[in-house]
């Protein structure tokens, strides 16, 4: 039934696989067709808020484990930093947050409801809990007061710091936007990865260089386990990964790469010695890892907008699974609805 | 949580729905057969009409009779116009071999919707009737349920903003019909927090304030060809299958029923289709999936990177403590 069904198809000259239609006249003929050309999801409502709360929490969930590893070694100033750092990295995010809603002033409602289908919910509640005790614990600190309630609150930080840090993943892979949602078995994993790289990079920039070791290895270690992680969601993702390599994303993707990537060089060769090349290499890691984030968001936008991807990846679902949506006639009669 | 356990172990009821116990009602719907569909948009027109929908623009698209182009805040009835070099039935008279297909796309209200999971101050709910409604006092704009519909149909309204209509009993311009009515300048409060538009989500509501009343909604009403059923769910699949069987007796092109079964991704729509060609000729997905059917999965998988950055930055700490 699909076969071409007039000579003049594809005249537009667009490849097929693209949309084919001439005027307003669909032709037949190729398998991915669409509605002209138009998005089946909608892109995302969210602003620039929302990539930069990516980074800015995940340096805040990051700088909290950090800090009080850091304190369990006995290094007072690697712990003291990074305990500010995430502290400042808290007190940012939700600001981002509220900033992105379209109604700021219900902000609150998040916290009405327990709902764990939600991973904005459950994430709202992470940041409470996480950006409460690091503030908490930075206040103490800088008022050298209280030390026990400090140290309590520190440690709560240190555990809500990692969810924190790695919900983000889970947040955007909960949507239908194809490179997100099939991207879901990683994400997690890769905002991780950046978040350490992000709060050692930070934390070399702030702290001498002698008491700066575990930073500096959390910072490289991080970039080359995001590398290794992207590499692999690419792998996986297959044709709609594309969108790594296109427009904005694409651009996005390779300073994100040259800039965590030479940054951890310079953090590995020179952080030692200079503390110089121990601010430079930290930024450059930490603005690798904002580009980062940035990139994972645009190439969200970028499937969500060409409708090719959710037609490709669905009817490959299709052709493989067996699942779909429609009954033809000659179909087994579907069976009864199991509830109503 | 039920929407929890529904997650784990789908009932096949709309999610959420079963908490109603007594109160529930017959879970009811739309079956839009588009083989009638004469491309009026009068169900476009009422939608707009009752529910207040206010004006989005004018534009010239150059899409055949489509001018709305795509569901959204300010289209809840969408009707999509096709037009194919392919004859209606079989080979056609060989003639013209074109053919208009037509369809009124709107809110899924699936059985098992992303939008309401994903939602996370519960603004989105279940209705009685099986539906999924937006608590327009509730939405704060986080924009969530955008990308998670796999259908596009949720958008945020970047219009002006209004204030809620005023509640029952409230002040509000005399109206014999009990219905919202658009804001008045008195209605007009202002700015939130500096922003000037609505900001938050808007969508097909299957006219739930009529169906509390005991009213088919209002597209379904204004439909000249029954091209837009309602009714209980049940009902309207059985008429579905009917219908299906006719169009085949006919020779129908490509004739197929879209959301009927139970058992697919978002199991089953609340408002399916007959359509005259596969669903992204329509601008639908062929296999729409609800994206929460994966989150305990998802979860797990969080919660060992969580456990995977706690030690591996530990351990590093750890190491520098000798090195």
């Amino acid at each position: 039934m699909r076969e071409p069904l007039h000579p003049l198809s594809d005249l537009n000259g667009k490849p097929p696989g693209t949309t084919s239609w001439r005027g307003s006249i669909t032709e037949a003929g190729s398998e991915m067709r669409s509605y002209y050309g138009r998005p089946i999801v909608k892109e995302p409502t969210w602003t620039w808020e929302i990539p930069t709360y990516f980074f800015t929490g995940g340096l805040a969930g990051a700088s909290a484990v950090l800090s009080s590893a850091a304190r369990v070694t006995g290094n007072e100033k690697l712990a003291r930093t990074s305990l500010y750092i995430g502290a400042a990295a808290d007190l940012v995010s939700p600001a981002l947050l509220i900033s992105d809603l379209g109604r700021p002033e219900r902000f609150h409602h998040m916290l009405r409801v327990v709902k764990v289908t939600s991973p904005m919910n459950i994430g709202s509640w992470v940041l409470l809990v996480s950006g409460g005790a690091s503030t908490t614990a930075a206040a103490l600190q800088l008022l050298d007061r209280w030390k026990p309630l400090r140290i309590a609150a520190s440690v709560v930080s240190a555990l809500a710091g990692p969810p924190l840090a790695t919900y983000t993943g889970v947040l955007i892979a909960d949507t239908a936007v194809p490179v997100w949602h099939e991207g879901r078995h990683e994400l997690p994993w890769i905002f991780g990865a950046s978040a350490a790289a992000s709060a050692g990079a930070a934390a070399s920039m702030f702290v001498p260089p002698r008491a700066a070791g575990p930073a500096r290895r959390l910072a490289v270690a991080g970039v080359l386990a995001e590398g290794a992680l992207m590499s692999a969601m690419e792998l996986r993702l297959g044709k709609v990964g594309e969108v790594y390599h296109q427009g904005q994303a694409g651009k996005l993707s390779w300073a994100a790469k040259g800039l965590a990537v030479a940054g951890a060089a310079v953090l590995a060769k020179g952080g030692r010695r200079s503390r110089g090349a121990a601010v430079l290499g930290g930024a450059m890691v930490c603005a690798g890892e904002l580009c980062l984030r940035w990139t994972v968001f645009k190439a969200g936008f970028q499937s969500a907008r060409d409708p090719k991807y959710v037609v490709e990846s669905q009817r490959r679902r299709i052709r493989h699974e067996g699942t779909k949506a429609t009954t033809k006639p000659g179909d087994s009669p579907a069976p009864p609805s199991r509830g109503a | 949580m039920n929407l929890l356990q529904d997650l784990l172990e789908p009932s096949g009821n709309p999610d959420g729905w079963d908490a109603y116990g007594d109160e529930r009602k017959e879970r009811v719907g739309f079956f839009t057969d588009t083989s009638v569909c004469i491309g009026c948009k009068a169900c476009e027109v009422a939608c707009k009409e009752w529910n207040v929908i206010p004006e989005d623009g004018r534009v010239w698209t150059g899409e055949s009779y489509d001018h709305t182009s795509h569901l959204g805040a300010n289209t809840w009835r969408h009707v999509a116009f096709v037009e194919q070099r392919k004859p209606l039935v079989g080979d056609g008279d060989g003639s013209t071999g074109l053919r208009w297909l037509m369809e009124s796309d709107v809110c899924k209200h699936c059985t098992h919707a992303a939008c309401l999971d994903v939602c996370p101050t519960g603004s989105l709910f279940r209705t009685e009737f099986g539906t999924v409604v937006v608590q327009q006092d509730i939405c704060n704009g986080c924009g969530y349920c955008v990308p998670a519909c796999p259908f596009g149909v949720l958008d945020k309204r970047h219009l002006e903003a209004t204030t809620d209509p005023p509640p029952q009993g409230g002040r509000r311009p005399p109206s014999s019909s009990g219905r919202a009515s658009p804001a008045t300048p008195e209605t007009l409060p202002a700015k939130f927090l500096g922003r000037k538009e609505d900001g938050r989500v808007w969508k097909c509501t299957l006219c739930y304030d009529r169906l509390k009343g005991g009213h088919e909604p209002a597209c379904a009403k204004a439909c000249p060809t029954k091209s837009i059923q309602f009714g209980p769910l049940e009902e309207l699949r059985e008429r579905a299958d009917a219908r299906l069987a006719k169009l085949e007796a006919e020779g129908w092109n490509g004739a197929q029923l879209y959301g009927r079964d139970p058992d697919d991704g978002v199991g089953g729509f609340g408002a399916f289709f007959l359509l005259l060609d596969e669903p992204e000729v329509y601008g639908l997905p062929p296999d729409p999936v609800v994206t929460t059917r994966d989150l305990p999965e998802m979860w797990t998988n969080m919660l060992a990177a969580a456990g995977a950055l706690l030690a591996g930055v530990t351990a590093l700490t750890l190491l520098g403590r000798r090195g």
